[in-house]
């Protein structure tokens, strides 16, 4: 099987600190990859070069590879806002903008040149659907999206970027501003959304990544220690520091 | 010892509060007892005319008016788009500093000196007769800084989630400033210009030498480059060249109640913004 992504060499420098060196990863399509490690490994760093967002850092420079089906996103050729369509992204605390539930959803088939009323309608069904929100707010479409509860906006963050019809969906630490009921409904909504999507997500909850993802990268220290199947990271690490982090000896 | 200490200094802030509050109410109170009689419909709808023998400040309105809409024309867009430029543009943090070091100088400069420089400027380089057009740039130059600085700080404001969700989604910078960030920022625009709009009502030392002493009744056009006063040009020469101080306090009376409502408005624009956010 071929890779979605792939990082080769990839080295990052905020100003003179080294945040990321030699980072090389394949992340497979319909798969849920975890990123684990302790706090400023690199992991949010990591995903924010998948789809670019580093370039809002000042400073941020990088080297090395990043593929997405084989071409360079930091290529010449490649058109960032394009790049950022087909890879969505979730945010640690839920972003919502100040509008309807329905503008949210809307915000990227506009952005796309989608203005017809009935295809509009359709995309926001089909995309609060697929978030497993539709229930709870298909008689509300007009109420602002922030008068939801932080796992509500949080679901409603996910089918606005559905709605861009990505094929990767970066998520941040999505669970960590959540309660665990509100935690669960989204892993269950990532286990369901992996049949259609690749899911990259960083995640400082070990459970989870175990619970979910099919691949774990652990990260220390701005570099990769290791990547493979889930199950052997967490039963039979090859490198000692991974298994002392996931028994909870550091961290 | 102490004690008698405590209750005289408390008595001097009574007092200091009392004579500050009485002043302002005795301003407010002499240019209500004088003015309003003043106010009658024919005042506010007539020229002042030695032939047909009225006295009015109908064209003194049109002139305020005709100021307010040229200075905030060329204002409103240079300043929001300036302020939109050094916050989500600019990433040179010396321009940002430079730009809004310029602002702030400018807020504090004697209006007088916006009409020399608006007088050298439009009426001796430029060789335009003075009026409303030269009156009307001229307050344009002095309330930018006051709609720049309001814009900014409402920018500011919104929060940087909305940018990056934004951005995520494969929006381009211009349409996420369009679409998320201004949107968010309304309140903060109106209130400048609210108070932009106080400020050019209220002047008269800018528009001595640029839009002038006129009291005829013009239209727009006409008006761009004729003689104009406005309201509190037309109080300066009604009171101190020709001393009829009933004209003059009527003008005062017309100029606190547009102040007063341009304050409470700003003042409601602004609470809105703090509730929702």
């Amino acid at each position: 099987m071929e890779p979605i992504l792939e990082t080769k060499k990839l080295d990052l420098h905020y100003g003179a600190f080294q945040a990321l060196s030699g980072i090389d990863t394949e992340i497979f399509p319909n798969e849920i990859t975890a990123l684990i490690g302790p706090s400023g490994c690199g992991k949010s760093t990591y995903l924010k070069t998948l789809n670019r967002m580093n370039d809002l850092v000042p400073g941020c420079k990088i080297d090395g590879a990043v593929l997405f089906h084989g071409h360079n996103v930091y290529g010449n050729k490649i058109d960032v806002t394009e790049l950022r369509s087909r890879i969505g992204m979730v945010f640690q605390k839920p972003n919502p903008f100040p509008m309807s539930i329905y503008d949210n959803i809307a915000y990227a088939p506009r952005l796309h040149g989608v203005r017809g009323r009935a295809e509009l309608d359709g995309i926001v069904e089909k995309s609060l659907k697929s978030a497993a929100i539709w229930d709870e707010t298909k008689d509300k479409l007009k109420k602002s999206a922030l008068g939801l509860s932080g796992g509500q906006q949080q679901r409603l963050c996910i089918a606005r970027a559905l709605a861009a019809e990505p094929e990767v969906l970066l998520m941040d630490e999505p669970t960590s501003a959540l309660d665990p009921i509100s935690t669960g409904r989204i892993e269950e909504l990532a286990l369901e959304l992996k049949k259609t999507y690749t899911i990259v997500i960083v995640t400082h909850n070990m459970q989870q990544a175990a619970r979910i993802s099919d691949k774990t990268a652990f990260f220390l220290l701005g570099k990769l220690v290791e990547m493979d199947e889930t199950a052997k990271i967490f039963n039979e690490a090859e490198d000692s520091r991974t298994r002392d982090y996931i028994q909870g000896k550091f961290g | 010892m102490r004690k008698l200490r405590e209750i005289f200094l408390k008595a001097a802030l009574i007092a200091a509060a009392a004579i500050t509050g009485g002043i302002l109410l005795f301003l407010i109170g002499i240019i209500v007892k004088r003015g309003l009689p003043q106010l009658t419909w024919p005042f506010l709808t007539t020229a002042t005319s030695y032939l047909a023998g009225t006295t009015g400040i109908l064209p003194n309105i049109c002139n305020t008016l005709y100021l307010i809409l040229i200075a905030m024309g060329v204002a409103l867009p240079l300043g929001v788009g300036a302020a939109v430029y050094i916050t989500e543009y600019a990433d040179n943090p010396r321009i940002v500093r430079l730009i809004s070091f310029a602002a702030e100088t400018l807020t504090g400069i004697p209006s007088i000196l916006f009409g020399l420089i608006g007088m050298l400027f439009f009426i001796k380089l430029a060789g335009w007769k003075q009026g409303v057009l030269a009156g009307g740039l001229t307050l344009a130059l002095m309330v930018l800084p006051t709609v720049m600085a309001n814009t900014r700080e409402s920018l500011l404001a919104v929060p940087g989630a909305y940018r990056e969700g934004a951005l995520a989604l494969g929006s381009g910078k211009w349409h996420m400033v369009r679409t998320v960030v201004l949107p968010n920022a309304v309140d903060g625009i109106v209130t400048g210009c609210i108070l932009s709009v106080g400020r050019i009502t209220g002047e008269s030392a800018a528009l001595l030498f640029t839009a002038g002493f006129g009291l005829r009744l013009l239209g727009f056009k006409a008006a761009l480059e004729s003689s104009s006063a406005s309201l509190s040009v037309a109080l300066y020469l009604y009171a101190s060249e020709q001393g009829k101080f009933d004209i003059a306090f009527g003008i005062a009376a017309v100029l606190l109640v547009l102040t007063l409502a341009l304050n409470l408005l700003a003042s409601l624009t602004a609470g809105r913004a703090r509730k929702e956010r």
